[in-house]
């Protein structure tokens, strides 16, 4: 990858609030155009990293590298990114258009340059005519385009979005998140959207950064994250799993629930205990004869595109997805083809628990 | 021109802690990139310092301390005993003071403070009585006119309370209009005003709506739904009033009674408007030992009491209505 | 029966708030001396009152102090809300503390311990005493005018103003302050209307030689009143109805804004 695609560059980013370490250990490149999401649940440290790279927030260590130059001490007014905020943070006192006019006006750009650049603007998020509305008067979903334009306005090269779509309903939400993506590749530029909806980020991002408790716990595109999750956490944030406790008897070959299983995972130790990972879409439901995984149908529920099960087989309750109906306290099989058994190595919290 | 009385280095003081505000405040935007609002609240919080907070230590300072400036416990005997300070000149001079017969018995301090309290809590009864059904009137959701109502009860607080005192002299002097009316009906004069039930009357009017603000706020607050629920489950309107309203506003109450017997205890002037000679309240003793006797040192003493009194029974109404939820007057 | 009752009780107290303000204003129209009789409508003590030039000092004093006082608390107190705003909940609750001390206490014990400051710093007491006083009781009122409407604000705000290139002084002048600005002007209202009627703080930090309309009340009160105090009354009582009326009206239309 040349150097020269990177345009922002965080390195060894810590931060502390009062003697609190919400952030350590914080190696991260984002490459332009390129859409970039921090996920993770609340309290994980994503919003103060957006926060360190829109300058509301300074690092306790650490430096932030924008196109090779170091801005970690600049002001967020002199740094090429705007924000779109949690809840907006529209102004109450400005109209639609002295709202999105509030850079460029502080830009002190010509009348009619502002004319019409808030009016390209109105029509990139469809609210065209609303110019003298005061934003009290708008819906959510409409002051959420005015708080886009707001940004995008002012051509940073840079977004950040910090959960924009939070307060929104169900079905705003997924037309918004198609229309992001849309004005992202429409516009070329960077996109960091911060969420704690999987879902979301599955649907949007090139690239996921999953965080907790300050730490980056993987980095990948989404069906790298969803496939290969490192670890237990990222499984289970990302996506429904189904994860058990395991050994590695040799390489391509897991055992667990007291069966052998073939995989296609490898490098492991002699007898390394491992985290079994399988999605409940990628199990198949036979008749009990046909494989060694026998169990019984606990309980069924109708979801619409499938019926969720639980399973109760090998001592684990085992959640399936399946489009065919079984009634519940049948007798069943469970198998799975290699492909789809994921096997991760321990974190170190794990295997210490083990120890104890 | 006398107005301006500031000392020349007053001012340069002054302006000398502007100056080190500012540029406090300009190195801190410097060091916060800007960012740190909480700065914003830097001069508001030293204003209160120099002009709230040492300013209440001072009184403590100068009711442990004698003119000199040294520390004696005096000013809070001279409290228990108004002939300390005489008793003690007489003894210095060679006196044998055991003896002595003195006019006065040397409790007038501890009867003042006795007389006020009870005339505050007479005051505050009082009130309770009067403006609890008023305020619970008025916040019938039925009664369409109950919020102007409320707002009518305000006004007259926000008037200074010299006027409405002296307004009340109007009615209840021997010439007076009540008295002109008695008379001209063929009844005799009566003796209305130099009495504590004249200040009494002063009182309750003054602080009334002090008490019908917050019973009125607590009340009307409450979820109708709560009453409905109450009629719903078999409570006849008395009972609902009982086991619901008067509970719940209780927190209300507690606010109204802080109101009302606080500045009831620390009232002066009316007394020396409405009242005889021997009406004097607490408020007018402090007043009188600082700007007549011109005893500071007595006089802050004197205010240290009523201060603890105070304290004392706010947290004790503070655990009834933790959250002070009765509402302020704003 | 009970709705009569009620009402007829509510009117009984009403009568009772009412009754000596209302014959204190129908006296200042007295042409004569006496209290209990009428002697026909005139305007004289009015006259006599902007006459007198005791009470002309004692107004200009009056009003001046309160435009001073509530120009200053004003600021004062915005700043404060705007920076306790932006504190952490701890800091916040320390600042409140100090802010209901003066709210709290007695006005005696307000006054009296400010008039102990000013003896123990030897400043003359006076004037600018005085005003000091009362932009110290003023400024917790105003602090707590603007600070809900702070409140009710994204808490994003002030940052998104620098985020799209606001300097802070740009954003405060620009986004903070016009956005809160009804609570501020409510706040200036209610500091100028506290600073016109209050007497207990003034007492005692004033000095004879400088007297507001309160404190020249008082010490004409103890020599009996004259009528032109009746006047003078009257038209206090009017300025405040007319200024509370403009802090309601306001409080009203905000709210019903929304």
């Amino acid at each position: 990858m040349s150097q020269d695609n990177r345009l922002i560059l965080l390195e060894d980013i810590s931060k502390d609030f009062d003697r609190h370490t919400v952030l350590s250990d914080i190696n991260l490149y984002i490459k332009k155009n390129e859409f970039l999401t921090l996920l993770g649940p609340s309290g994980c440290g994503k919003t103060t990293m957006l926060r360190i790279i829109g300058g509301f927030e300074f690092p306790t260590t650490g430096r932030v590298l924008f196109d090779g130059k170091d801005i970690t001490d600049e002001p967020p007014y002199k740094r090429r990114v705007n924000t779109v905020f949690q809840k907006y943070a529209l102004f109450p006192h400005l109209n639609v258009f002295e709202n999105i006019a509030f850079g460029l006006k502080i830009a002190k750009l010509p009348k009619a340059e502002i004319t019409s650049r808030v009016g390209k603007m109105l029509e990139l998020v469809n609210l065209l005519g609303y110019e003298k509305r005061s934003v009290d008067s708008l819906s959510g979903g409409q002051q959420q385009r005015i708080a886009i334009a707001r940004a995008l306005v002012n051509e940073p090269e840079v977004l950040l979005l910090d959960e924009p779509l939070a307060a929104l309903d169900y079905k705003l939400r997924k037309g918004m998140q198609l229309e992001l993506k849309r004005m992202q590749q429409v516009l070329g530029i960077t996109f960091i959207f911060v969420t704690h909806d999987q879902e979301e980020a599955l649907t949007m991002s090139d690239t996921i950064v999953v965080m907790k408790d300050g730490f980056m716990r993987q980095i990948g595109t989404p069906k790298h994250i969803y496939d290969e999750p490192k670890d237990a956490f990222v499984a289970n944030f990302i996506g429904e799993s189904n994860i058990i406790r395991g050994i590695m008897p040799k390489d391509e070959v897991v055992h667990f629930c007291g069966l052998n299983f073939e995989c296609v995972d490898s490098g492991f130790e002699k007898d390394e205990p491992v985290n079994v990972l399988i999605r409940p879409e990628d199990i198949v439901i036979t008749d009990a004869e046909d494989v060694p995984l026998k169990g019984v149908v606990r309980s069924v529920i109708f979801k619409g595109v499938h019926y969720e099960m639980v399973i109760d087989a090998g001592n684990y309750l085992w959640k399936v997805h399946s489009t065919v109906m079984v009634p519940e306290n049948s007798k069943v099989g469970l198998s799975v083809v290699p492909f789809n058994i994921h096997v991760m190595k321990l974190t170190d919290d794990e295997l210490t628990g083990d120890e104890q | 021109m006398s107005a301006m009385s500031m000392p020349a280095w007053g001012i340069w003081l002054m302006a000398l802690g502007l100056g080190i505000f500012i540029v406090m405040i300009i190195l801190s935007l410097k060091k916060h990139r800007g960012v740190h609002r909480s700065l914003f609240a830097w001069p508001y919080s030293l204003w209160m310092i120099v002009f709230t907070v040492v300013p209440l230590f001072l009184i403590a300072y100068y009711a442990f301390t004698d003119k000199a400036g040294s520390f004696t416990l005096d000013n809070f005997k001279n409290f228990w005993d108004s002939n300390y300070e005489m008793k003690k000149q007489l003894i210095d001079m060679g006196f044998d003071v055991s003896g002595m017969e003195l006019s006065d018995r040397g409790t007038v301090n501890v009867d003042t403070l006795v007389y006020s309290l009870w005339m505050a809590f007479k005051c505050t009864v009082i009130c309770l009585a009067i403006g609890y059904p008023a305020a619970l009137f008025m916040s019938d959701r039925n009664f369409k006119l109950g919020p102007t109502l409320i707002v009518l009860f305000i006004i007259p607080m926000w008037m200074n309370f010299l006027l409405r005192t002296i307004a009340w002299m109007t009615l209840l002097e021997d010439n007076g209009i009540i008295n002109t009316l008695l008379e001209s009906l063929g009844f005799g004069k009566l003796k209305l005003m130099y009495n504590s039930n004249a200040v009494l009357l002063g009182m309750v009017y003054n602080y009334l709506p002090f008490m019908v603000f917050p019973v009125y706020n607590s009340i009307s607050k409450q979820d109708i739904k709560l009453s409905e629920a109450a009629m719903d489950l078999g409570a006849d309107e008395i009972k609902t009033f009982t086991r619901v309203t008067f509970p719940l506003s209780i927190p209300g109450i507690v606010s109204g009674i802080t109101m009302v017997f606080m500045p009831s205890v620390t009232t002066f002037f009316i007394p020396r408007v409405l009242g005889g000679g021997n009406t004097e309240m607490f408020g007018d003793l402090i007043e009188r030992t600082f700007l007549t006797a011109d005893n500071w040192n007595v006089g802050s003493a004197l205010s240290l009491i009523m201060m603890v009194l105070i304290l004392f029974s706010i947290s004790l109404l503070r655990r009834v209505d933790p959250q002070g939820e009765g509402g302020s007057l704003l | 029966m009970t709705k009569v009752f009620k009402r007829f009780y509510l009117m009984l107290i009403l009568l009772f708030l009412y009754l000596p303000i209302a014959v204190l204003i129908f006296q200042s129209f007295n042409a004569g001396v006496s209290r209990a009789k009428w002697e026909g409508f005139s305007l004289r003590w009015y006259v006599e009152l902007f006459r007198d030039p005791a009470i002309k000092k004692a107004l200009w004093v009056t009003v001046s102090i309160a435009a001073l006082a509530s120009f200053f608390a004003t600021i004062l107190g915005t700043l404060a809300a705007i920076g306790i705003n932006a504190m952490k909940k701890g800091s916040q609750g320390t600042m409140m503390t100090i802010t209901s001390i003066p709210m709290t206490m007695p006005d005696i014990v307000t006054g009296i311990s400010l008039m102990l400051l000013f003896i123990f710093t030897k400043v003359d007491r006076g004037y600018f005493t005085m005003l000091l006083a009362h932009i110290t009781f003023n400024t917790p009122y105003v602090l707590l005018s603007v600070l809900p409407k702070l409140r009710e604000m994204s808490r994003y705000t002030y940052e998104a103003a620098l985020d799209l290139g606001a300097t802070p002084g740009y954003a405060l002048r620009h986004v903070l302050i016009p956005a809160v600005r009804p609570g501020i002007i409510t706040g200036a209202l209610l500091s100028f209307t506290l600073s016109l009627d209050d007497f207990t703080v003034s007492y005692f930090t004033t000095s004879p030689l400088v007297q507001n309309l309160s404190t020249l009340i008082y010490s004409e009160a103890r020599k009996g009143i004259k009528p032109t105090m009746n006047a003078l009354s009257a038209l206090m009582f009017v300025t405040l109805l007319v200024l509370l009326l403009a802090i309601n009206y306001r409080s009203i239309k905000t709210n019903s804004n929304k």
